[in-house]
């Protein structure tokens, strides 16, 4: 084998080498780029690798997190931890109006309070500050929908996914033209497994949440999930009543709408090997994705990311 | 039915950091999967997904639910599962039963990580094709084993070795339903091998298959104990691409520069081909100017040398003028990339709206955006007999080739060299769109070079002077005296037409036809009539030693294209 050869680089540093390559194309050829923060593992990732791209210098954009305030608690504390230490420029978004009309995950439903809380004020977010490019951590392993996903997808006026009508990607040549109030939505990760993301987290030893590792933590099952009791917001239903287990999760959203999973493991090489092991996919744990067949396509469409 | 094969799942459970280790090693392999409609193509790609133990209990369970449900087939007792049915991603696709649009999917052996191109094999669908093909290093093919070779199977055989994919390996599936007859299977791989050698495609594999059962795909099966070669997924661990890879020509295309304080200017690319080390001397193009490599750093630091397809950030020690767009190669290198503003390509049409020869695009070559013109298709490709066949229109999945005129000197090398500075996309600049894929062969004849006086009369000038673009017409006979006499009978047709033709030698006639003339070569022996290298066709009439209808047709067909050529605007 070819193991020998010392000019030879592995999966995860020719992905690593692909990812800069996007990010550097998007610094140069937009006006006006963005980066999208959602403080998990991937997020993590696509910040190292765009401070890889662009080392010596600082990054040539600003983080955005599009905030529905219903993080973990343990997010919010690592968002503002990590972004400090890095000096990064971090801007929070949120649905002010929306939030003063009381929208919630309980009394909405997952679907609208997704495309309230996040789509749209996603869509304020990119028009208020004029962005014309926004990075994404999205796999294209992710979901089906994902799966076709270009790497520079492009977005009409009103943020919309038209999956038909996608522009057609060959090499690494990029189409970045687009008019004004259109915008592309680049995604690094796109050809990142999640056990590549695992991979190259334990390899950079990047600093990650640790609602990932597994620990005693007050949750109630409901709908079939573990939900975290993360605050007092979140609503028990009679007969529920909160016991300490010891939970991870494999994906972090809003809590009320993040499923946990009983695990011992408190090394990244056990998180490693359970995913390995695992018999479920990365999104169930997400309650969004399971209101209807394709729901991830028609949240695109309407310009979720 | 095959379960799933979970093969490294014991070393998992062992020892997972020794299982990390390992896997840090892999090496990363793209592959197509192209066939035609019904060649089985998503069943073959859930099956590797699914015997690579890549499927999840949740995702298996949903298809077994949409399996039931008769999705794409009658539930069919044999397959509990429709493993095409992993590989669905679209709402449109899922109410229609068919692929619409490139998907990628992942999968990890202990040996590689497989990132697959699914793309659809409807006809008009090459676009597709083409995308997925472009950055593979393998092409699957699909071939039902009932059929045999079809024209789609020949067409998709081409656009691999157009798109410069060096490995093929074709699957002859279905060979159950032959009943893994060995000589079919055998006439298959045999006619199949010559075409594709006939390509240009280096490396041809065969494989019988049954991608429904499993046979071959990830695990041998009993049906063919005739068959001992590699099933298709230790061939596609195997296959040996290192050498695929250029290390030798430097290309550095710049793509970003790094400038965090007034002492620090760094050049950030990826190297497209080659090995850089601190210390080489190297020349920036187009500038011409030279430089000492300073240092090349990473986030990690400095390191001593940087090869394809590595991202990295260069320093030179002397301050020159580099920006977006530049390319960076050897000082002293053996092959340098063409500096030119005339390319000979060909090109894949991607877009709805035709090829509009009057109107200027953007072409994107590595980091460099320019305007651009086609100024002349050549030909454009027959899909049935893959000839190419003169032509006026270029439209969408059609391939052609054409001669394209930047309005900024571009830094090329010919594709089949070079992947990465061979390949180039033109952007329509009213919609945005990418409407075409272009693949370099080279300079256009009597294109300008770096180095030399430039000329100063352009085709298109010459084509509206004598309203008609240059050609070569090469006529034959059965001797010396039938070509010649045929060749001055159709100089004496065109001239009596209006228009500038003569009768040259054939080395002569390229010049001629680059002066806006019709040069017309007598080949003895040849046979019939060629334009531009295609067959002219005689009018079904017309006999074989009618030499007017031959002339006439000659004539018939030079219009088509001078007409074009005088309609065209210039700059």
């Amino acid at each position: 084998m070819s193991t020998l050869d010392p000019r030879r680089l592995s999966h995860l540093r020719q992905l690593e080498a692909e990812s800069i390559h996007i990010l550097r194309e998007v610094a140069a050829e937009f006006d006006r780029p963005v980066m999208l923060y959602s403080i998990g593992k991937d997020s993590s990732v696509m910040v190292r690798l765009a401070q890889k791209a662009f080392a010596p210098g600082p990054l040539p954009f600003p983080l955005l997190h599009v905030d529905t305030t219903w993080k973990f608690r343990a997010m919010y504390e690592f968002r503002d931890r990590f972004c400090a230490e890095q000096g990064f420029e971090l801007l929070v978004h949120k649905n002010e109006r929306a939030l003063a009309d009381g929208i919630n995950p309980f009394d909405h439903g997952s679907n609208k309070y997704t495309q309230v809380m996040k789509t749209h004020a996603l869509l304020d977010a990119l028009r208020l500050y004029g962005f014309d490019a926004a990075f994404g951590g999205a796999r294209r392993d992710e979901e089906r929908s994902r799966a076709k996903e270009r790497i520079y997808s492009f977005r009409d006026q009103h943020g919309q996914w038209d999956p038909k009508h996608q522009r057609p990607e060959l090499w690494s040549l990029y189409n970045g033209k687009v008019k004004r109030g259109e915008s592309i939505r680049a995604f690094p990760l796109s050809n990142w497994t999640e056990l590549d993301v695992w991979q190259y987290v334990w390899l950079e030893n990047i600093p990650i949440v640790p609602l990932y590792f597994a620990a005693p933590r007050p949750v109630v099952e409901r709908d079939g999930a573990l939900i975290m009791v993360d605050d007092e917001r979140l609503r028990l239903r009679p007969g529920e009543v909160p016991r300490t287990e010891v939970v991870r999760f494999r994906t972090l959203g809003c809590y009320p709408l993040s499923g946990a999973i009983r695990s011992t493991a408190t090394t990244l090489p056990e998180i490693i090997q359970e995913m390995l092991l695992a018999r479920f996919s990365e999104r169930q744990g997400r309650l969004i994705d399971h209101d209807e067949e394709g729901s991830m396509e028609v949240k695109k469409r309407e310009g979720y990311f | 039915m095959a379960g799933a094969v979970h093969t490294d799942e014991d070393e998992i459970r062992a020892d997972v950091e020794a299982y990390l280790r390992a896997h840090e090693q892999k090496e990363l392999l793209r592959f197509v999967v192209i066939g035609s409609v019904d060649d089985g193509k998503s069943t073959l790609i859930g099956r590797l997904l699914h015997d690579t133990g890549r499927v999840y209990e949740d995702q298996l369970n949903a298809v077994k639910r949409a399996s039931a449900r008769g999705a794409t087939r009658g539930a069919g007792s044999e397959a509990e599962v429709d493993f095409s049915l992993f590989t669905d991603g679209l709402r449109a696709e899922r109410e229609q039963g068919i692929t619409i649009d490139v998907a990628y999917r992942y999968f990890t052996t202990p040996r590689r990580k497989f990132i697959i191109a699914d793309t659809p094999g409807h006809v008009q669908y090459t676009r597709n094709m083409a995308t997925g093909a472009s950055t593979a290093n393998v092409a699957v093919i699909l071939i039902d084993a009932r059929l045999g070779v079809l024209a789609q199977t020949r067409r998709h055989a081409y656009i691999a070795a157009l798109l410069g994919i060096p490995h093929l390996v074709a699957c002859v599936n279905k060979m159950d339903l032959v009943g893994w007859d060995e000589a079919t299977f055998a006439r298959i791989r045999d006619e199949l091998t010559t075409f594709a050698r006939g390509t240009g495609i280096p490396d041809v594999t065969c494989l019988p298959v049954s991608a429904l059962r499993g046979d071959q795909i990830a695990q041998r099966g009993d049906a063919a104990p005739w068959y001992d070669g590699p099933t298709l997924l230790e061939h596609l661990e195997t296959v040996p691409i290192e050498a695929d890879r250029n290390l030798v020509d430097l290309r550095f295309p710049v793509q970003y520069v790094i400038r965090p304080s007034l002492d620090y200017r760094g050049f950030a690319g990826q190297l497209a081909s080659g090995v850089l080390r601190a210390g080489d001397e190297v020349i920036a193009l187009p500038s011409g100017r030279r430089s000492t490599v300073a240092s090349i750093d990473t986030f990690e630091g400095p390191i001593a040398e940087a090869f394809a397809p590595m991202s990295i950030t260069v320093r030179l020690a002397d301050e020159i003028d580099v920006s977006r767009g530049d390319m960076l190669i050897a000082a002293g290198a053996a092959r340098r990339p063409a500096v030119g503003d005339r390319l000979d390509a060909m090109l894949v049409w991607l877009s709805e709206r035709p090829l509009d020869p009057g109107r200027s695009y953007l072409l994107k070559h590595t980091t460099r955006v320019v305007r651009a013109d086609v100024e002349r298709i050549d030909g454009v490709i027959d899909p049935e007999t893959l000839a190419p066949e003169p032509a006026t229109r270029l439209s969408l999945n059609d391939i052609g080739r054409v001669s394209i005129h930047c309005h900024q000197p571009v830094f090329f090398d010919a594709y089949a060299d070079n992947r990465a500075t061979g390949a180039f996309i033109l952007i329509d600049s009213l919609t945005n769109d990418t409407v075409a894929a272009g693949m370099i062969r080279g300079a256009t004849t009597g294109a300008a070079r770096d180095d030399g006086p430039r000329a100063q009369v352009s085709a298109a000038e010459r084509r509206a002077r004598l309203g008609q673009a240059g050609a070569v017409v090469t006529v034959g006979g059965r001797d010396a005296d039938e070509a010649h006499g045929r060749a001055f009978l159709i100089e004496r047709v065109a001239f009596d037409a209006g228009h500038v033709a003569a009768v040259v030698d054939a080395a002569a006639a390229d010049a001629v036809a680059a002066a806006g003339m019709w040069a017309i070569v007598a080949a003895p022996g040849a046979g019939g009539a060629r334009l531009d290298g295609a067959e002219v066709h005689l009018p079904a009439a017309a006999s074989a030693d009618d030499d007017e209808a031959l002339a006439r047709a000659v004539l018939a067909a030079l219009e088509l294209g001078g007409k074009r050529g005088a309609t065209e605007p210039f700059d």
